[in-house]
């Protein structure tokens, strides 16, 4: 009986590794061995042609650190994300409340907003482009009707971020909307009427039962735009390329520069290094933290 | 039991997009009083409930609680708690949070709601469970849970819709038990819908028989059992329920009446002495009694109960008997005539 338990569990657990070995494979070859390899390229120096490669440390890193660039970079990109992941999720939550409501042409609004999401990045910047460009732009045709004077959006270091910001936020708002409704609709009908007999207004039951309940969705979601903040890059090479004067730069595209603009693969690497650390130190505190104070369904 | 009207609907019709709802609905419930709607599903017993709640607004007549008209108040308005089917609890808020949140919202102060609260888990029996989600209680806790809710605040007319109807048979028959004690103790008005005929019979003062959409009978359990206004009622009413045959089948009722007879007041009796004769066609043990059912050209649900186990082989032959007396007899369009 022992050998039969045995020979059971044997071929369970055999089972289990085949299941699991295409995930492993493919995320073995995908992510796993460049993240290791970007680390241990992040240690050596950039290799020319009078001084070879050698193992440097963590000099890579202080260089970085001096780097003012980077700090601009870096600045650019926290405000990028402290902006583009609270408005994007209000405006996505707020549509969401109404596209679920009882209002007409119900399905004409949800496909409305939807629309952003399904243009590719680089087609949604050239619309943008459209919106921007001084004189003939959309923007600055409507400002002279009321006789403002035309603004280079994208051209001044003051606006070109903001700009950019913009862009995220039309882009990932109706993606987000989706996934709410997605979350609104499992709420079912009766807690919004047990609620209305108990005497609670609108505000209440959105405050105490809907926000609640949004709660692993909202989480989900701002997960999704944080890494979004920093892999979303695409309408940078359309509208800014980082500048004017790396107003608009942000950490990716930086990466990019570094490795395939400047050539020094050594910094790219150290870079995201930095940015994997800070995304995984975010997931484990999602995963371990939050979620144990979220009410999940 | 006071008899004053304490809710009183006048000619309610509900429709959607010109479909049937309910209609002509016409009642008038006494203060403190337990008011079953019973029907088959659809028939518009949810609907009915749902107008009284303001959670749907009538497209005709009328409805008064407590003697203002609140036929378009809204639900808050109308002073009154609610059991859903589903129960309809918060999940993400403990039992505690659940029973409290109308307290909360109509910013009943804190020690006032603490003090109800117990009270309430008190009188159902969930002491001790304060802390818990919904997620981690049993079917008929979750259901003591929406009844808590529902007594919490002290509102003196309180609806429910098929609040059993998610337990099994014997659970539901001690939760019948004791809503009915609850509803006596506190002296509220209850109006309960249910498609199960035990229950509004066990439980109901009066119970409002429903088809289709309208009022078929309204009455005593006492009522509905032994006076059936038409062929429908006396087929829902009873287990088993009445047998109905149609007057060709018998001698000295003309041809087109239909016969009504309860399965208590048939006997079976030697061959040549009754007024039918009949073929067995299944034979149930009760417990206390055995179920014969019988076959018989114009007739339909013809049974007789013989006492302890008795049972009888499929196709036999069995002659029996009735008096005139038991007999309830319907017009042709299925109408009781007098009597
Ligand atoms: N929101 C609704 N929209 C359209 N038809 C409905 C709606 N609610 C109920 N009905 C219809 O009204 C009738 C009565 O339903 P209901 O009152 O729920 O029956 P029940 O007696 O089973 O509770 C049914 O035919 C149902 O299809
Ligand atoms: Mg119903």
């Amino acid at each position: 009986m022992s050998t039969h338990a045995n020979l059971e569990r044997r071929r369970q657990a055999i089972y289990g590794w085949l299941l699991l070995s295409p995930a492993l494979v493919l995320l073995s070859a995908f992510a796993f061995y460049p993240s290791i390899a970007t680390l241990w390229t992040s240690l050596f120096s950039r290799g020319t042609r009078r001084r070879p490669v050698e193992y440097v440390g963590f000099e890579n890193y202080s260089d970085l650190f001096a780097d003012p660039t980077f700090w601009l970079v870096v600045k650019n990109n926290l405000m990028y994300a402290g902006v583009t992941i609270p408005v994007s999720m209000g405006i996505a939550l707020a549509m969401a409340l109404w596209a679920n409501g009882k209002i007409r042409a119900r399905g004409f609004v949800r496909t409305a907003y939807f629309t952003p999401t399904v243009l590719p990045m680089i087609a949604a910047a050239n619309l943008w482009l459209f919106f921007y460009t001084p004189g003939l732009g959309v923007l600055d045709q409507i400002g002279s009707v009321f006789g403002l004077p035309s603004v280079n959006w994208l051209g001044q270091p003051e606006t070109a971020l903001w700009a950019i910001i913009i862009v995220t936020i039309w882009k990932e708002a109706g993606f987000f909307m989706i996934f709410y409704l997605a979350a609104l609709q499992t709420i079912p009908e009766e807690l919004k009427e047990a609620a209305d007999i108990e005497g609670a207004s609108r505000w209440t039951y959105t405050r105490r039962i809907v926000l609640p309940l949004l709660m692993p969705t909202t989480l989900f979601i701002a997960v999704n735009a944080l890494i979004n903040s920093v892999k979303l890059i695409d309408h940078l090479f359309i509208l800014t390329k980082g500048g004017p004067s790396d107003a608009s730069k942000l950490l990716l595209y930086y990466i990019w520069e570094m490795a395939f603009a400047f050539f020094d693969a050594p910094s790219a690497a150290a870079m995201t290094v930095m940015v994997i650390v800070v995304l995984a130190i975010i997931a484990a505190i999602k995963f371990s933290y939050l979620d144990k104070r979220t009410h999940y369904q | 039991m006071t008899t004053s009207t304490f809710v009183k609907l006048d000619g309610i019709a509900k429709r959607w997009n010109g479909q049937l709802g309910v209609e002509g609905i016409t009642l008038d419930i006494p203060e403190g009083s337990f008011t079953a709607l019973l029907g088959p599903s659809g028939c518009g017993k949810s609907t009915t409930l749902r107008l009284l709640a303001g959670l749907e607004l009538p497209d005709e007549g009328q409805i008064l609680i407590d003697g203002k008209d609140v036929t378009t108040s809204a639900a808050s308005d109308r002073n009154l708690s609610m059991v859903f089917q589903s129960y309809a609890l918060f999940p993400h808020l403990s039992v505690a949070e659940n029973v409290m949140f109308g307290l909360k919202v109509r910013r009943v102060p804190k020690q006032e709601r603490l003090e109800k609260l117990h009270r309430a888990l008190e009188i159902t029996g969930l002491l001790g469970y304060e802390g818990r989600k919904p997620g981690e209680l049993s079917g008929g806790q979750r259901q003591r849970v929406a009844l808590a809710r529902a007594i919490v605040a002290g509102q003196r007319l309180c609806l429910m819709d098929e609040p059993l109807s998610n337990l099994d048979a014997k659970l539901r028959n001690a939760v019948r038990k004791d809503i009915k004690k609850l509803q006596r103790d506190l002296g509220i008005t209850v109006v309960y819908v249910t498609h199960d005929q035990t229950e509004a019979m066990s439980m109901a003062d009066t119970v409002v028989l429903m088809k289709d959409g309208h009022i078929q009978q309204v009455g005593s359990p006492e009522d509905l059992y032994s006076r059936p206004n038409n062929t429908f009622v006396a087929e829902f009413v009873g287990a088993p329920p009445m047998a109905l045959i149609e007057s060709t089948a018998l001698e000295g009722f003309g041809d087109d009446k239909t016969v009504g007879i309860r399965a208590e007041n048939i006997q079976i009796v030697p061959a040549g002495t009754g007024r039918m004769r009949c073929k067995v066609n299944e034979s149930e043990f009760l417990g206390a009694e055995t179920l014969i059912g019988l076959d018989h050209d114009g007739t339909s649900g013809l049974c007789v109960l013989q006492p302890g186990l008795s049972l009888m082989p499929e196709g036999d032959e069995v002659e029996i008997n009735f008096d005139d007396g038991n007999l309830h007899v319907f017009d042709d369009a299925g109408k009781r005539l007098a009597g």
